[in-house]
């Protein structure tokens, strides 16, 4: 059932968003844990880190995936919003469709961005 | 009601009693009554009103029926909590003042009389009853259903349901969402899934796993909370939701109905059935 399904991709998107946005704060906000325990690189804001880490073949594919599952994720949730005002039947699935585009364009825009990062086009 | 709440019992102390009053065709706004009513050991908040309807006000209209926990007829909001007026004790609420109001999120008829009627019609779209997909033998039954008692506990929780609404009532989504299917009938469409002997998985699904059914819900647990027979609607509902996750993973357990056992004389009950006592009264003799 179609419900099902976007609550199935619902619950997945959330566990990569745990993940990736975990691997994100510990990058990004545990540095000086991360030198200590032998693993850190240097300041991750540093200009020169970011533009090499976005060129890289391996940041863009997690770029790509916590987009998704964020876009995913929100959009789902705000749905559901909308479905608990009770519209009527037809302005649900307008909504429903208008999210659905909206999430599509966004994240063709954002994994434009990522590839013409890696691709050095976009910088 | 004098004598049963107070005439041959001391009475302890005097509460104030707020009620709301509605009449719809007295053009009114509802608005609260304040009645000072006097309480003996072990009155419940529906003898006040009784109290209250034999000596102040017989206007005064509620439902109720059994007058123990068993019909769920007299679901109220009594001191911000929905509770059944007959197994709430004045005593047990600890305060001198107690506020009876209709259960929320329904429409009111009249005084503490709520409109039920979404309750049930929200109930019926689970097809709360065993589907089958053998419906000869339902119909002509050849034998038992069998189920094994692991099987019978797993739903049997579920089963106690008395339909008083309290849930609907202390439900977040269900005051904000009137498509809601809400946690009575969530609770009974998965009481009738974990069924052993049942097959309308198909049949349910749009109640269920449609777009105002499981998850909708927030998991505020308020309807676990407030149900007077100890059901837990919010677990019910979180077990539909993993059921349908696992089978979208294709990692849910096949459900298969169990067998009809044919009736054997060696599983009727052992010994000699007592006679039923003679009839009280004759037919005709009155």
């Amino acid at each position: 059932m179609r419900e099902s399904k976007l609550w199935t991709w619902h619950i997945l998107s959330a566990v990569v968003i745990v993940v990736l946005l975990g691997a994100h704060m510990g990058t990004m906000h545990l540095g000086g844990l991360l030198e200590r325990l032998g693993v850190g690189s240097g300041d991750p804001v540093d200009w020169a880190r970011v533009l090499h880490r976005s060129r890289q073949t391996g940041y863009m594919a997690t770029y790509i995936t916590l987009l998704g599952a964020g876009l995913f994720h929100g959009l789902y949730g705000l749905r559901s919003l909308f479905l608990e005002l009770s519209l009527p039947k037809r302005a649900e699935r307008a909504v429903g469709g208008v999210l659905a585009v909206a999430g599509i364009a966004l994240f063709i825009y954002g994994s434009y961005v990522a590839v013409a990062l890696v691709r050095g086009s976009g910088v | 009601m004098s004598n049963a709440a107070t005439g041959d019992r001391a009475i302890l102390k005097t509460v104030t009693f707020e009620v709301l009053r509605y009449n719809p065709s007295g053009g009114a706004t509802p608005h609260l009554e304040t009645y000072r009513v006097p309480v003996t050991k072990g009155m419940t908040v529906l003898d006040g009103l009784t109290w209250i309807k034999e000596h102040k006000d017989p206007t005064l209209s509620w439902r109720s029926s059994c007058r123990m926990g068993v019909c769920g007829s007299c679901g109220m909001f009594i001191n911000g909590l929905p509770r059944l007026a007959c197994n709430n004790q004045i005593l047990n609420l600890h305060s001198d003042r107690i506020v009876v109001k209709p259960l929320p999120n329904y429409d009111l008829i009249r005084d503490l009389v709520p409109d039920l009627g979404d309750l049930f019609r929200k109930h019926r779209t689970v097809e709360p009853y065993l589907i089958r997909k053998d419906p000869g033998e339902q119909d002509r039954p050849t034998g038992e259903f069998f189920q094994s008692r692991q099987e019978l506990f797993s739903y049997l929780q579920f089963a106690y349901c008395i339909k008083c609404g309290l849930c609907l009532s202390a439900c977040p989504t269900v005051a904000t969402s009137e498509d809601y299917a809400g946690p009575q009938a969530l609770a009974a469409g998965w009481r009738y899934l974990s069924d052993s002997r049942d097959e309308g998985d198909q049949e349910r699904k749009a109640a269920l796993y449609g777009s105002h059914g499981v998850y909708r819900c927030h998991f505020a647990g308020a309807c676990s909370q407030v149900c007077p027979k100890g059901v837990d609607p919010a677990l019910a509902i979180q077990m539909a939701k993993r059921q349908a996750f696992l089978q979208g993973l294709g990692l849910g357990k096949p459900r298969k109905a169990g067998g009809v056992i044919p009736p054997s004389e060696e599983r009727r009950p052992a010994g000699e059935i007592p006679q039923a006592p003679p009839k009280t009264v004759v037919p005709g003799s009155g």
